[in-house]
């Protein structure tokens, strides 16, 4: 619209102030928001006290993991920091359990009463501490501190996130995806994302799509639902959930047949040409052929001989046979033939399952296929390989894949996850240009990481380190009598390999005494009574339950949060944490590094400001715990604590020789990896912006497991303390000996009920079988699938206390299919009843179309329980907000046999959150959803009706 | 009533590329972080942790999804902020004068201290890009960031706005529309940059740069030769592996 210019007035033009300081310092740190550890600059204004405040915070563009960009919840770490939510002071239960009555004590108070618990365990049966960290980022700190207690029970969340993809990936190939690999953002021409929605990792992703987008390179998405990522997928493929696997079978079917597979990549780096005993009546049937030394032994195509897979100059065969002793050996790519040239796997046998058509399945294989190997990539670095063979150039297959939970959380994750690497690897597509490459520490072979270690001995340290990978029965946690070492029974035939721990059993069967009863439960930064557990009503009445005695079932809950979580209700002590920006970490290369394909570098977290408040960073409490407890490591002969506090332990604790928790900057200032302690080094951190790098030479940058040079550069840096070449596994043995064992031909042998179930899901080649719950339950009673997605702007459960995030999710309704929807006659406002085998909800609903037809889901951990997280009890985060949790049992419904089956992956014990079945009903609007649970009293004070900040004012 | 210029000198504004926003919201609370310390008066929130949180947001992400004929439905995510229009209606609606359009470059801007927060100008805005401040109740909207752009105690690469600095996927891009030569010019001329709603006659300087095709139907004669099988069996594929041996 426009007026006659006479009525018009002229605008008042202000002088404007276009050069403000933007603050008074830059304080460059590790954010925490979410799992990614990207660098921030904390920009800060002095305070009218001259206090430093913090002002705003961005990305910072020097760091590796986010090279200056950073995501919504990374710019609102802010209001995390200022959440109205944060604990102020140790706090002992005054009420009954889960009430939220709670009486502030002093720290001094505090640590004498968790150092009288845990002191008396300690000398009797260490094992009844059951100590798990959720979203730790601190894991080689806290399973040292485990060990050093004694304990055999512990790990961190793993088990409920995504440990059949670390897993699966660490058995095939010795690295997986995010943390362990990336895709080769800037060659690759073909990407294929199954599984992951808005996270994980987080800018890394949405800074390589970006750049996929600039370099017109093709981006394919699998996933029962279409948004984030997926919504700006070329294609999508909106697959049926638990399907995965059967898809990449077909895929791998449709490749092999075309003979569009990297044969030359398949002879010298996997154990394509490795012999397999194929002799049934053998006791070794199933096993690879071995020299003494126990290497893998290969027929060599020039002289016909059978050499072991390293010899120099060797050209294998990859359809040889051998026989010994009258023994049939063939070649794994003789028995990847036979298995998936089957017409089992053909698109026209599994269409229907996957709801995808055999034409889609063929064009996306044919897709791959040109990809791969209608145009390589090569790149003119010669490198030497770790046979002394030199290679002129790097050729490469630019088809690069990720993946995350999405494939993971199903019974059939692990198999579905080794299926998707035998894929890239049949293509050549890992470590070469264009594919994925791994991040330092990885490459790292399984056989490279410990066994795991749970023999408690009271008042001693653990036999060794908690978690591991295991390769043979022998190696499992299991006592004479064939029972559990630990108490979430990880690394027992119900699930041999669970790497990660089973977090999501530990409060179920603490509660059931199985396989044993414990004192003090203690956890860390893990919202167990919320929405981290399954069946999270149960969990509540568990932690809740007494026995004859009156007394609590579960006797002692010890918890520490920064924040005043659903879960600090069911505690008896609250060791009160500090956000993420008042405290030092440690973002290391001995767990969860920061590294990218072509640098190692790590990370620490200090104080930028310090804590207004009575609480302790969870780890230095920890130091203090431990030397009160007299924990080897952690008090000196005189009796003096040995680390003053977190940042001490950065610096000066010593790992094995020259190696600590990190790497930058060791001995006087100038060696990297190696080196003595250095007491300037956490300074030299922050004056680098918090990071350290240090770049992988040119000709290492690919072939990394077999590169002779990464192997020298990475002995070098600490990362192993020899050289580590190996061989990819697309016939995984570890598996197989698990089969030997159910046939009977092994010294262990398995319960008699899970001899079948290993035999089908413990194949040594990737397999797919039906989600374990959809295979139990009458399928069409529970027609549709439910899965939860993490948006990009939460983190799980921090999300709803930042009130920048909750303005943008801070409802979660049931999104529905539109067939689902018109069928039932839902209306917009209407709300829907959800029934799964184990419960039943009542929720907001919404329609959508971008989604897979059988297949209903919603946001996750928007819901809160009223009280905490300093929310109004109105909140509609705690009125209409609601979690797919109550109606997933950590067991599987009864079957009748007598037995109760763990809703587990049975190669992990992955919980498999997304096999979820359910029912639905159309219900007029309701007021709140079901079910409502009663309010928790918040320990921390009323949060603010306005927010109107600026700092330095 | 207030005036606009006839012309200014620049056109700044931003190409959001729909083809590559995810929908994150990084831009929305890098926005909220950087402009609740400058410009004006903080934004403010009310009711922050209660029933019904209502903030001042200056730019907000819409998602919508995309129906086809035939293929699956699509997602769009829409990043919506004031498109600093040549004809812009919230100022010339503005009784006090305090909504004015900068000759110097075309950006739209509230002085705050004349703003007598009657709600005209938001009315006016066809896309509901200006928001009141529930707390200082004067008309909060996005201001490219001149604090930032032209802010010589940033570093240089830093003088853009908060949204374009922080965004993740490099959806959004910041210049001059004036300078046909600028890379937001060329950017929507080669993407067929779009006026939001042109109809409104308010000429947008921000350009959409529309989300390329999805979901093509596959070529099949071409996709279907890299599929022809080179064996039946396990024995005929085991022959062929052989012979491609022999040819490395």
């Amino acid at each position: 619209m426009s007026f006659p210019e006479d009525h018009c007035r002229m605008p008042i033009e202000p002088a404007l102030e276009l050069s403000p300081r933007p603050s008074d310092e830059v304080r460059q740190t590790t954010c925490y928001m979410c799992a990614c550890r990207c660098g921030i600059n904390v920009h800060m204004k002095g305070g009218p006290d001259g206090k430093m405040e913090v002002a705003y915070i961005e990305g910072n563009r020097d760091h590796p993991v986010n090279r200056g960009v950073l995501c919504a919840k990374g710019a609102a770490g802010i209001m995390q920091h200022l959440s109205p939510a944060r604990l102020r002071a140790p706090l002992l239960r005054d009420g009954p359990r889960g009430s939220g009555k709670f009486k502030e004590i002093s720290w001094d108070e505090a640590l004498t009463l968790a150092t009288t618990w845990l002191s008396q365990i300690r000398h009797t049966a260490p094992e009844k501490l059951a100590f798990f960290t959720g979203r730790d980022q601190s894991q080689s700190f806290t399973s040292w501190w485990a060990q050093a207690f004694g304990t055999p029970n512990y790990a961190a969340h793993g088990g409920f996130c995504s440990v059949n993809m670390a897993a699966a990936g660490i058995y095939t190939m010795g690295g997986a995806f995010w943390e362990f690999g990336a895709p080769d953002w800037e060659r690759t021409r073909l990407f294929l994302l199954f599984g992951v929605a808005e996270d994980h990792d987080s800018n890394p992703i949405k800074m390589g799509l970006g750049r996929l987008k600039e370099r017109g390179a093709k981006f394919i998405g699998v996933n029962p639902i279409r948004t984030g990522y997926n919504a700006v997928a070329d294609e999508w493929i909106g697959i049926t959930p638990g399907t995965d696997g059967l898809l990449i079978l077909s895929l791998i079917h449709c490749l092999m047949k075309a003979g569009k597979i990297d044969v030359d990549y398949l002879a010298r780096w996997t154990n394509a040409p490795c012999l397999v005993n194929a002799d049934e009546t053998s006791p070794d049937h199933g096993v690879l052929l071995r020299d003494v030394a126990g290497k893998e032994l290969v027929i060599d195509r020039r002289t016909g001989a059978l050499v072991p897979f390293d010899t120099a100059g060797v050209r294998p065969s990859l359809t040889a046979t051998h026989a010994v002793g009258g023994v049939t050996h063939r070649t794994v790519m003789a028995h990847m033939a036979e298995t998936y040239l089957s017409d089992d796997y053909a698109p026209e046998a599994v269409a229907e399952r996957t709801g995808v058509t055999a034409p889609r399945i063929r064009a996306l294989a044919a897709e791959i296929a040109r990809a791969a190997f209608e145009d390589p990539i090569v790149l003119d670095r010669p490198w030497t390989d770790f046979r002394g063979e030199r290679h002129e150039t790097m050729v490469g297959r630019p088809v690069s894949v990720h993946a995350m939970r999405g494939i993971s959380a199903h019974s059939n994750g692990f198999q579905t996850a080794r299926a998707l690497h035998v894929l890239q690897i049949l293509i050549g597509a890992v470590e070469t240009p264009g594919s994925m490459r791994f991040k330092p520490p990885y490459p790292k072979p399984a056989t490279a990481h410990p066994r795991p270690h749970g023999f408690p001995r009271p008042g001693l340290p653990l036999d060794g380190p908690h978690l591991g990978f295991v390769h043979d029965p022998d190696d499992l946690l299991i006592n004479d009598n064939g029972l559990p070492r630990r108490i979430d029974k990880a690394f027992t035939w119900e699930n041999p390999m669970s790497a990660h721990g089973l977090m999501h059993m530990v409060i179920s069967n603490a509660h059931a005494g199985d396989p044993y009863k414990i004192d003090t439960l203690f956890l860390y930064m893990a919202n167990m009574a919320w929405n981290s557990s399954m069946s999270t009503s149960r969990v509540m009445e568990m932690l809740t339950d007494k026995d004859e005695s009156g007394e609590y079932v579960i006797p002692r809950i010890i918890y520490s949060d920064a924040y005043s979580s659903e879960m600090v209700a069911y505690a008896d002590l609250v060791l009160p944490d500090t956000t993420y920006l008042e405290r030092h970490d440690c973002i290391s290369l001995l767990d969860r590094p920061i590294s990218e394909p072509e640098a190692a570098a790590d990370a620490i977290r200090w104080p930028v400001v310090e804590p207004d408040r009575d609480v302790r960073g969870f780890q230095s409490v920890m130091l203090d715990l431990g030397h009160r407890l007299g924990l080897p490591g952690m008090s000196n002969d005189d009796g003096t604590p040995t680390y003053k506090d977190y940042a001490d332990y950065m610096t000066r604790h010593i790992r094995r020789p020259g190696i600590g928790p990190l790497a930058g900057w060791r001995g006087d200032g100038s060696s990297e990896g190696r080196g003595e302690a250095n007491p300037d080094q956490i300074e030299r951190y922050r004056e680098n912006g918090a990071f350290w790098m240090a770049h992988i030479p040119q000709e290492a940058q690919f072939f990394k497991p077999w590169n002779a040079a990464y192997q020298d550069w990475a002995v070098a840096l600490g990362l192993y303390d020899k050289p580590l070449p190996y061989l990819f596994s697309l016939y995984a043995e570890p598996l197989r000996r698990f089969q030997l064992a159910a046939e009977g031909k092994h010294r262990l042998s398995p319960p008699d009920h899970l001899r079948e179930r290993m035999l089908t899901t413990m194949t040594p080649l990737p397999t797919w079988y039906a989600p374990f719950e959809e295979s139990e339950i009458d399928a069409d009673a529970y027609p549709l699938h439910a899965l939860t997605q993490r948006p990009m702007a939460m983190y799980h459960s921090w999300g709803s206390q930042n009130a920048w995030l909750r303005q943008i999710h801070g409802q979660n309704p049931l999104y529905i299919p539109r067939p689902v929807w018109e069928e039932q006659g839902f209306r917009e406002g209407d709300w829907a009843r959800v029934t799964s085998p184990d419960g039943e909800i009542t929720v907001p609903a919404a329609r959508m179309d971008a989604l897979n037809d059988n297949t209903v889901w919603t946001w996750n951990a928007i819901g809160k329980r009223k009280g905490a997280w300093a929310l109004g009890r109105a909140a509609p985060e705690a009125t209409k907000g609601f979690l797919l949790n109550h109606l997933i049992h950590e067991l599987l419904p009864e079957k009748g046999d007598g037995l109760r089956w763990s809703n587990s992956d049975p190669v992990t014990g992955q919980a498999a959150w997304f096999d979820l079945r359910v029912r639905i009903e159309r219900v007029e609007p309701q007021a709140r959803s079901t079910p409502s649970h009663k309010p928790q009293r918040s320990p921390v004070p009323r949060a603010p009706r306005m927010l109107r900040r600026q700092s330095g004012r | 009533m207030t005036s606009l210029p006839k012309t200014t000198e620049k056109r700044l504004g931003l190409a959001i590329d729909l083809d590559t926003c995810v929908g994150c919201h990084a831009c929305v609370t890098a926005c909220k972080g950087w402009n609740t310390e400058n410009y004006g008066a903080p934004l403010a929130d009310a009711d922050p942790y209660g029933a019904a949180p209502e903030g001042a947001f200056l730019n907000r992400i819409h998602s919508f999804e995309v129906t086809p004929e035939a293929g699956p439905a699509q997602l769009v995510h829409f990043p919506k902020s004031c498109l600093h229009c040549d004809d812009a209606p919230c100022v010339t609606v503005c009784p006090t004068g305090a909504s004015y359009k900068r000759v110097e470059d075309g950006i739209v801007l509230v002085n705050e201290s004349a703003c007598i927060g009657c709600g005209l100008c938001a009315w006016a805005c066809p896309y509901g890009a200006r928001e009141m401040d529930p707390a200082e109740k004067v008309m909060k909207k996005c201001t490219l960031c001149v604090d930032r752009i032209y802010n010589e105690a940033l570093p240089e690469e830093d003088r853009v706005p908060a949204c374009v600095r922080t965004c993740p996927a490099g959806a959004r891009h910041f210049g001059d529309f004036g300078d046909p030569d600028s890379t937001v010019s060329r950017l929507a001329a080669e993407r067929g940059g779009i006026d939001l709603m042109p109809e409104q006659g308010t000429r947008p300087v921000n350009q959409y740069l529309p989300p390329r095709p999805r979901d093509a139907a596959p070529d099949l004669d071409v996709l279907s030769p890299f599929l022809a099988p080179v064996a039946e069996e396990p024995k005929g594929f085991l022959g062929w592996l052989d012979r491609t041996l022999d040819r490395l």
